[in-house]
């Protein structure tokens, strides 16, 4: 019985313990999901849409929005970068420098031609870039996502898995927020305001 | 396709538990070496424990855990129980001393003996059964919180933090329920309570596999979130996942409570457990 306060107390103090280090990870008050301090700060090297090789410092002094997907894909990435269009619009002026990437996983399918018609289709400001897969797989393994690929049908398809969020990094290039396929349309706006009004 | 090596080739290096795996490894060769004869069935036992930690963590096997939920759960699975599971079982203590430096032995006794009792004090609050219990059961469902899970497995620092934390409580939990031989630290419960302990973590365990098997809603986005290692149904992937840590983690508490009673049995009389 003489034990059972100071078990109490070991109990309580490792839960706090665990608590405390999941506190302050992904930071506070963002609509979408907030991940400060959960990821790196963007960082790539691979070859635009136009053809020449595009890094980070080509999105530096505006917020980014990066994406993982394909050209061929049926219904997630169509659907993502109408929802980001829609979001810039919706965040007005303030967002007005943000600009959005979309990395293609798919270099197979996807050259520099077929992805600007793409991307040209939702804005002026999704610019898209691809590489081979090694250099995707780095990629996406710094920002802890992943793809993959299905077995071609016999017409030559196949499907290919892969990340459903947005990553939106602030100017300085480092990661703020997540978006994920359930995020509003509104509540995705307000992060990127949020984000784009603090330079 | 992956050659040998691309599959042992770690994933995600990690210098911590690679070095953790090898000292483990090579503190209970030295032991053997300098004398030490535990039998052959608990040096296996003792090695393959580590051996499985080392590849479910430090091989490729680790790209799948971490955009899979199923391979995930087997992850766990090991690190949680079945790797833990296997050192405990070898009770290694005594291999271990004989391995280490007689300068190291001597450290409880020597200046820093303050600092050994009160680790040995902090040991034992952890190892009461109850705390024990709660612990191994807790963790389980406080990394499976879906927002906890979803921040685990995007920060690389606390997926290891999950990992560590894992093994760490596996092996607590498995050294109090096969704890014997010579006296020690570790709280010697009788084989009763040890079934009983065994049996209280079983429900918890079980009931949140079957509520992640049956369940039909994406409970894990994160995987959607950051891919999947290859297509596969987002549903399919969460049932096998659920059945992972519903059937085979529930039935390592059954082998357990065996192994206890076979332990009883083997005891001539006059030295029957006691706490």
């Amino acid at each position: 019985m003489a034990k059972k306060p100071r078990n109490r107390v070991a109990r309580i103090a490792l839960l706090g313990a665990m608590l405390a280090v999941l506190v302050g990870c992904g930071g506070r008050d963002y609509q979408t999901k907030g991940i400060e301090n959960l990821l790196p700060p963007l960082r790539f090297e691979l070859t635009a849409e136009s053809g020449e090789p595009i890094t980070e410092a080509a999105f530096r002094g505006a917020p980014a929005v990066v994406f993982f997907g394909f050209t061929h894909c049926p219904d997630v990435c169509p659907t993502a970068m109408a929802r980001i269009a829609a979001a810039m619009e919706a965040a007005g002026a303030s967002a007005s420098e943000l600009r959005v990437l979309f990395v293609s996983v798919d270099p197979g399918r996807d050259d520099p031609a077929t992805l600007k018609r793409y991307t040209d289709f939702f804005s002026d400001r999704v610019t898209g870039a691809t590489a081979d897969v090694e250099t995707l797989r780095e990629m996406t393994k710094h920002y802890r996502a992943t793809f993959g690929y299905g077995e071609p049908n016999e017409f030559g398809d196949y499907s290919v898995s892969h990340s459903s969020a947005m990553y939106l990094f602030d100017a300085t290039g480092d990661a703020r927020a997540l978006f994920s396929p359930d995020d509003s349309v509104a509540a995705m706006a307000a992060d990127l305001r949020r984000v784009a009004s603090e330079g | 396709m992956n050659t040998l090596f691309e599959w042992l080739r770690p994933w995600e290096p990690s210098a911590p538990v690679f070095l953790a795996c090898i000292l483990a490894a090579v503190l209970y060769a030295a032991g053997l070496l300098r004398g030490a004869r535990p039998g052959f069935w608990p040096a296996l036992s003792y090695f393959a424990g580590v051996a499985l930690i080392y590849l479910v963590t430090q091989t490729h096997y680790d790209y799948y855990s971490q955009y899979l939920f199923s391979a995930h759960r087997l992850q766990h699975l090991i690190l949680h129980h079945l790797g833990p599971f296997l050192i405990a079982l070898a009770m290694p203590t005594a291999v271990l001393a004989a391995g280490l430096p007689a300068a190291v032995r001597r450290w409880p006794r020597g200046p820093a003996a303050p600092v050994f009792t009160l680790l040995r004090g902090g040991y034992r609050i952890l190892q009461q059964p109850f705390i024990a219990g709660f612990l191994f059961v807790g963790l389980i469902y406080f990394w499976l919180t879906p927002e906890i899970h979803f921040d685990a497995m995007l920060s690389i620092d606390l997926y290891w933090l999950m990992n560590w934390t894992m093994v760490l409580d596996g092996l607590l939990f498995w050294w109090l329920i096969f704890e014997r031989g010579d006296r020690g630290v570790t709280p010697r419960l009788s084989p009763g309570k040890r079934i009983l302990v065994l049996a209280l973590v079983m429900p918890p365990q079980i009931a949140l596999g079957a509520f992640i098997t049956f369940s039909d809603q994406n409970l894990f986005e994160i995987y959607d979130v950051c891919g999947r290692a290859f297509p596969i149904d987002p549903l399919l992937d969460q049932q096998i996942g659920g059945l992972i840590t519903w059937i085979p983690a529930s039935m390592m508490s059954v082998a357990a409570a065996i192994i206890v009673l076979a332990f009883r049995l083997e005891k001539p009389d006059g030295q029957k457990a006691s706490q």
